[in-house]
């Protein structure tokens, strides 16, 4: 489903991601921690090219988006992303928030985006919310509304980048709570985030990043209580107290 | 009263007498008709300024070099020569490129302030695009929007938010600036007041009300810029 060959990124003279090389198949729900500089988000970013990796190949629904001339915008539209500072656009509504992409980039028609729409905020909660602006909205209502504008394209695959990073720590919990419950369905996510509740609980699998390499990878299970590398178990002792 | 007048030099004699009054106030209709031309060629230039500014404005900022490149050296050129040698030069270049070609001075005058005033929107529209942060094309990037369609649904509506009250103040600075084209015998409000005021030497009073004219074209706008900030401070 999606595929990592080789990839390597520079930001000029430092070397953020060195050979990755991974898989992640259909459904599976993939959390990746690591300290902060390890080169998480730019390993979720390179997945839908909002990074370009400086070498190797990614593969998404069998389309490799380093290949001259790939049709990156239309694998975008079935690669969501949900972002830690939210991105919502704040000169729309938040049902034209939900509704924009899929009637624009999809052509799907306004009535059919609506009603999909509703069910999606229906689905996080803030149905009652569809009229007002983003900036009348909570950071974590915020967060919510990004979600279901990301489930609108009806993704195949959903991307988090530390989506609860900016919040207060009153609004984590509603927000991971609708990330666990889409979990719960079939769609494959990656997950980037320093929760490791919620690792332990919605994962399926978990890598660790280090220094731009993947240094461990394997069940949450594995991850938490029997961790390989000296690294690992540095930062595990740091965070879980 | 009368003595008390009478008593006042400089109504008596010199620029600003009374008989130079009177001949400028019995011939307001030479005025009007130029204000009409300033008016005509002011919402025509602004028209075309705001087009051109939009579109050098979008390319300034995109990502791609070449129109970027292209871009940039429009707006130095116009930024950084005078207006009135610009209009000049379309004045009396144009009939040596192309004989036989007529070109009204309206028109001129239209293309001269058009093409300067477009320079500086489309420093306002760069400027208002690249102060919306980059959260926002990518969030529209990675919903699988084309760099243009981002620009087109998500950047340049917010961005013309910001730059709304900088540009009415372009306006204003275009209203005045067509009185270049009195150069070129315009036929502009300030080309009526000039060479009316030229034949009998009535400078005082016709540049005094001529000058008021142009306030009266510009204040209204410069009210709105202000109401314009205020409202965006707000938001």
């Amino acid at each position: 489903m999606i595929k990592l060959v080789g990839v390597n990124k520079h930001f000029g003279l430092h070397h953020v991601l060195k050979d990755i090389n991974l898989e992640v198949p259909m459904g599976q729900k993939l959390v990746v921690i690591g300290p902060s500089g390890s080169g998480k988000s730019t390993l979720i970013r390179c997945i839908n090219m909002l990074e370009r990796p400086s070498s190797g190949h990614v593969i998404v629904d069998a389309v490799d988006l380093m290949a001259h001339r790939a049709p990156v915008a239309k694998v975008r539209q079935s690669v969501a992303m949900v972002f830690q500072s939210f991105n919502l656009y704040p000169h729309k509504t938040v049902l034209e928030n939900v509704t924009l992409a899929p009637i624009v980039v999809c052509g799907v028609s306004k009535e059919e985006a609506t009603t999909s729409a509703l069910k999606y905020l229906e689905r996080v909660g803030l149905r009652e919310k569809a009229d007002q602006y983003p900036a009348q909205l909570s950071g974590g209502q915020q967060q919510r509304v990004a979600i279901a504008r990301a489930l609108n394209m009806h993704p195949k695959v959903m991307l988090f980048d530390e989506p609860t990073s900016a919040l207060d720590p009153e609004m984590i919990q509603e927000v991971l709570d609708v990330i666990i419950d889409l979990a719960q369905s079939g769609i494959t996510m990656i997950v980037v985030t320093h929760e490791m509740g919620f690792a332990q609980e919605a994962a399926d699998r978990v890598i660790f990043l280090d220094e731009g390499s993947i240094i461990e990878d394997g069940t949450p299970q594995h991850f938490f209580t029997n961790p390989q590398h000296d690294r690992t178990k540095l930062f595990l002792s740091k965070i879980l107290r | 009263m009368s003595e008390i007048i009478a008593s006042i030099g400089f109504l008596q004699r010199g620029p600003f007498s009374i008989p130079r009054w009177e001949a400028v106030f019995s011939n307001m209709d030479v005025l009007w008709q130029g204000a009409l031309v300033t008016l005509l060629v002011a919402s025509l230039g602004l028209v075309m300024a705001l087009a051109l500014g939009t579109v050098i404005g979008v390319m300034s900022a995109s990502q791609w070099k070449l129109p970027r490149a292209l871009a940039r050296a429009y707006v130095e050129f116009y930024q950084n020569t005078p207006l009135l040698i610009q209009v000049f030069m379309l004045f009396n270049a144009i009939p040596l490129v192309f004989p036989g070609l007529f070109i009204p001075v309206i028109v001129i005058g239209i293309f001269g302030v058009g093409m300067y005033h477009g320079a500086y929107i489309a420093e306002v529209v760069r400027a208002g695009i690249q102060s919306i942060g980059r959260g926002q094309l990518e969030a529209a990037l990675s919903q699988g929007f084309t760099y243009v369609t981002a620009m087109r649904y998500i950047i340049i509506p917010q961005a013309m938010r910001i730059v709304l009250p900088p540009l009415t103040n372009q306006a204003v600075n275009l209203i005045k600036n067509t009185s270049v084209i009195a150069i070129i015998a315009g036929g502009d409000l300030m080309y009526a007041g000039d060479s009316f005021a030229g034949r009998y030497g009535h400078y005082g009073p016709t540049y005094v009300i001529v000058g008021l004219g142009y306030f009266l074209m510009c204040f209204p706008l410069a009210v709105l810029t202000r109401r314009l900030e205020e409202r965006t401070r707000a938001a």
